[in-house]
């Protein structure tokens, strides 16, 4: 499939071939997920919401309920907003959430729907919200269109209304998993702080199998808590790119100071947020996740050897790939490729934080490895990399399999969307147990390609 | 359900009311083609969507995607449809546009992708589709495409499939507009040859449309091109030497299947090759209209020898799942018609049946077919199919992507037979392939943990 990607280098201006990213709506309607009776509206075609659910269904494998504006000709010459109000009065009528989380699309941003006074003067049944979020298609990623939604949480909903802060922290895990928010949660748990994790999908797209369908099943950060987030005493961001811009918005609004974290993935990032916690609160690491950290540590000893002078090529998104290639350089690995396709900043209304090429760059500057980096790429160019310069691995997304294949690649697939295999939303890649998780797929996926391409003399028990 | 449910079940606004009937209840015809709700659930999808799905298959083309990412990256490789040859449809092209080039105009990036993309692949055509924005910020589509063709000598075809300017079907319609202008003839014409038709609206998933190639074969007909599974440039190019087209998916080919008609006389007939009964009557049908007497023996001894072939696995399937109930909601109304035959055939009752995008001849065709009691909906929301899955006593969801996990929380079995299906249920060895998915699904002993 991938027969034509050529080896020689050209630049190319007109567009993406095999794209690392995709729109910013289908983040900020994961992000709405993650709040308590939240329904997500989409303002825009109906094929947008579409898109999502089916996309988001695809990779949590959990019914995803979004509504949509259904946009027709007419709302795209005279303006959407006849169409929001009617979808705001019927959302409450069949739907009953607390809160409609809206966001536009290419298509409302480009006719120019003024949100703000449409909402204003829709019809929101007392004690209901309704709060808004603008995810332009044509600026930044899925990770903008999070960060945006989740900047809009505090927009509307955070309030400052103590004298002084609460004992308590409020962690925004970014563009994860279920499965890492739950693990993010257990580690501050043990460690006994107080938190409010915003937005916080667990319990909503990785819910129980009951035998009755709920459309609001339990999971998600409650109003209350949301609105509370302005009394705590620090926000921990997770991710600069995901979560800095709420954190920051956090800051300014209500006062809450903003300290910004990488995604904890591996164990250097996992033993910064701990020691961000023990600084900010003042307890100590309890001996539950020091055995953890030294189970670890013992298993990265015990394996090392595997690792160590493995090129490895990694994509997918920027806060999960700076975090990935911080951990394999910590297993000796040599991430000589890197790119993500989320641009370096989100433009006028996304304005991300992070700086993906530069805080790369310095991780391999560190470890002494030359590599090539790039925000804002595709994996048509991952592609021409690694065939100028063979890896030993590839770590992204389920996009990678063809490129795998191709170039007859081990691969382990991280991050979203992964929409060939099930479970991995259960299961965190943060903490130190996700860094164990790591560790298992990754010299598992090398050890499987030892034994597959070893000649019988070279076959062994014992690896 | 409880109370605070069905209060709201009692404000159903009143334009979905019109959308769903109970067989025997009620007398009104049911109301379908139109617009969703604003503010509804909808399970359907856009203009650009339908257009896409139609022409994805057609494997040795460039598809460009004119509009911000997100549009080529929910179509990237996901329709399952099996190539013979070229690969280069599996790819995801798009020009990507940016903030600049929504002020400014996209049209000199997409003239810009549309140069590096043919330099770097070997395609004859390139479809460029349009998405919600372009039809906004008013790119002339025509013109770049028709400067593109001109410079690099090939065939550059803008497909109009503006997301909000109308739904899906608007879709199947803008693509089949662009199939018209691909298969128009030279001036020196193409000879109609007899005994070759065209199979209109099989995506070849899992490999269906080989399966029917193989049947007509055997038949003495040969299939001249698929519409559009597995097909390429220079088949499609010689569209018009059919002596007559077949339409499975009606929803969305019947338009090229008129205008066929009308610009170059080829006859068409409406098939279905979904189900043992469908299935033959199909294949009778067309040797009767080719009035050829050695066909239609040909026929009937292919349809003995398959049914004897496939009863006895059949037998087995229905002895097993006798008395189930099954709940459909699919996307057009031909695969809704024959799956409730099907289900007839392993002795299945279908208790609920709905499509995203079926017409009104459809639907009063599956109001004929349909048991008393059975509820009949256009454009279900997930509430909507969850309710009347509860209160039928469905055992089993037929449907697509987004109606998987829904019918999973209920505990309700699920079959895809959309584009995630993984094996072919055209044929008769699709009613085999169907009946064991239904009962490895059905009687798996996952549900009694539940």
């Amino acid at each position: 499939m991938l027969d034509c990607t050529p080896k020689e280098i050209k630049e190319r201006t007109g567009g993406v071939i095999n794209p690392a990213k995709t729109c910013q709506p289908i983040g900020a309607m994961y992000a709405a997920l993650g709040i308590h009776r939240c329904l997500p509206h989409s303002h825009g075609s109906q094929g947008c919401c579409s898109y999502h659910r089916m996309h988001l269904t695809r990779h949590f494998r959990d019914p995803i309920m979004a509504s949509t504006s259904s946009f027709t000709e007419g709302a795209s010459v005279f303006g959407g907003g006849a169409n929001l109000k009617t979808a705001i009065k019927n959302v409450f009528a069949i739907y009953n959430p607390d809160i409609m989380a809206v966001h536009t699309t290419c298509l409302s941003e480009t006719i120019g729907d003024d949100l703000p006074t449409i909402i204003r003067t829709a019809e929101i049944p007392e004690g209901k919200l309704v709060i808004h979020t603008n995810t332009p298609s044509y600026q930044g990623s899925h990770v903008t269109g999070f960060s945006n939604m989740t900047k809009s949480m505090v927009n509307y909903l955070s309030e400052a209304t103590l004298e002084s802060k609460k004992e308590q922290v409020n962690i925004i895990p970014g563009f994860v998993n279920p499965g890492d928010m739950r693990e993010i949660k257990r580690i501050v748990n043990t460690m006994g702080i107080k938190f409010i994790m915003f937005p916080d999908t667990s319990g909503v797209v990785d819910s129980p199998m009951t035998g009755e369908y709920v459309m609001y099943p339990r999971g998600g950060t409650r109003l209350a808590d949301l609105k509370d987030t302005g009394n705590s005493k620090v926000t921990i961001a997770l991710g600069s790119y995901a979560s800095a811009d709420a954190a920051g918005q956090l800051e300014r609004k209500c006062g809450v100071p903003a300290v910004i974290l990488k995604t904890p993935i591996g164990i250097k990032a996992t033993d910064q947020l701990l020691m961000a916690l023990r600084s900010q609160f003042a307890v100590e690491i309890p001996y539950e996740l020091e055995e953890e950290r030294g189970q670890l540590v013992d298993i990265m000893t015990d394996t090392h050897f595997h690792f160590h002078g493995k090129k490895v090529a990694i994509f997918g998104d920027p806060d999960i790939v700076l975090a990935m290639t911080e951990f394999v350089l910590s297993l000796g690995m040599q991430p000589i490729h890197v790119l993500t396709g989320t641009p370096a900043t989100g433009g006028a209304i996304g304005t991300m934080v992070g700086n993906f090429e530069v805080e790369v760059q310095e991780l391999l500057q560190e470890a002494g490895i030359t590599g090539k980096v790039k925000a804002g790429g595709d994996l048509f160019e991952l592609h021409q990399w690694i065939k100028n310069e063979k890896v030993d691995l590839l770590i992204g997304n389920t996009y990678g399999k063809y490129i795998a294949r191709a170039e007859d690649l081990p691969f382990v697939r991280m991050g979203f969307p992964i929409l060939d295999r099930s479970i991995h939303s259960y299961l965190p890649v943060v903490g130190y147990k996700g860094a164990m998780r790591l560790l298992e797929m990754i010299s598992n996926a090398l050890l499987e390609r030892a034994d597959r391409d070893a000649r019988d003399e070279d076959f062994e028990l014992v690896m | 359900m409880d109370v605070r449910q069905a209060v709201i079940w009692d404000s159903v606004l009143k334009e979905r009311k019109e959308s769903i009937i109970t067989k025997g209840k009620q007398k009104n015809r049911l109301k379908c083609d139109t617009d969703s709700v604003a503010g509804c659930v909808s399970q359907r999808a856009c203009v650009y969507c339908g257009a896409r799905v139609v022409l994805n298959p057609v494997t040795d083309a460039i598809h460009l995607v004119h509009g911000p990412i997100g549009c080529a990256s929910y179509t990237w490789d996901i329709r399952g449809s099996l190539s013979s040859g070229s690969e280069l449809y599996r790819n995801s092209f798009s020009t990507d546009l940016q903030e600049q080039d929504v002020i400014f105009g996209g049209e000199k990036k997409l003239a810009r992708a549309i140069d590096e993309l043919v330099a770097q692949y070997p395609a004859k055509v390139v479809f460029v589709y349009a998405t919600c924005i372009v039809g906004v910020i008013g790119d002339d589509l025509e013109a770049v495409c028709k400067a593109a063709a001109a410079r690099h000598q090939i065939e550059v075809i803008p497909v109009q499939s503006s997301g909000f300017a109308g739904n899906k079907a608007a879709g199947y319609r803008a693509a089949c507009d662009a199939l018209l202008r691909l298969i128009q003839p030279t001036q020196t014409g193409i000879s109609a040859r007899a005994n070759t038709i065209n199979y209109l609206g099989d995506f070849n998933l899992a490999g269906e449309v080989w399966i029917i190639k193989n049947y007509l074969r055997q038949i003495g007909v040969e299939v001249n091109v698929a519409f559009t599974g597995d097909s390429h440039y220079e088949a499609l190019k010689n569209a018009t030497a059919a002596s007559l087209n077949i339409i499975q998916c009606a929803g969305s080919m019947i338009y090229l299947a008129q205008r066929m008609k009308e610009l170059y006389g080829i006859p068409y007939l409406n098939v279905s090759f979904l189900g043992l009964q469908d299935t033959a009557e199909s294949l009778r049908k067309i040797a009767s209209h080719f009035g050829d007497e050695e066909m239609q023996r040909r026929v009937e001894e292919l349809v003995a020898r398959e049914t004897a072939r496939v009863e006895p696995t059949l037998e087995w399937y229905r002895r097993r799942l006798q008395g189930k109930k099954a709940a459909i909601y699919v996307g057009g109304g031909f695969k809704a018609i024959s799956l409730i035959k099907q289900f007839r055939e392993i002795g299945i009752d279908v208790v609920m049946i709905g499509t995203q995008t079926g017409r009104k001849e459809e639907y009063e065709i599956i109001h004929e077919l349909v048991d008393d009691g059975t509820v009949i909906l256009d454009d279900a929301n997930p509430s909507e199919l969850e309710k009347f899955m509860v209160e039928k006593g469905a055992h089993l969801l037929v449907g697509g992507v987004k109606e998987r996990p829904l019918a999973y929380k209920l505990g309700i079995a699920f079959i895809d037979h959309n584009h995630d299906r993984k094996h072919p249920l055209s044929g008769f060895v699709g009613a085999v392939n169907l009946a064991k998915e239904v009962y490895t699904t059905l009687c798996s002993p996952v549900w009694q943990y539940v």
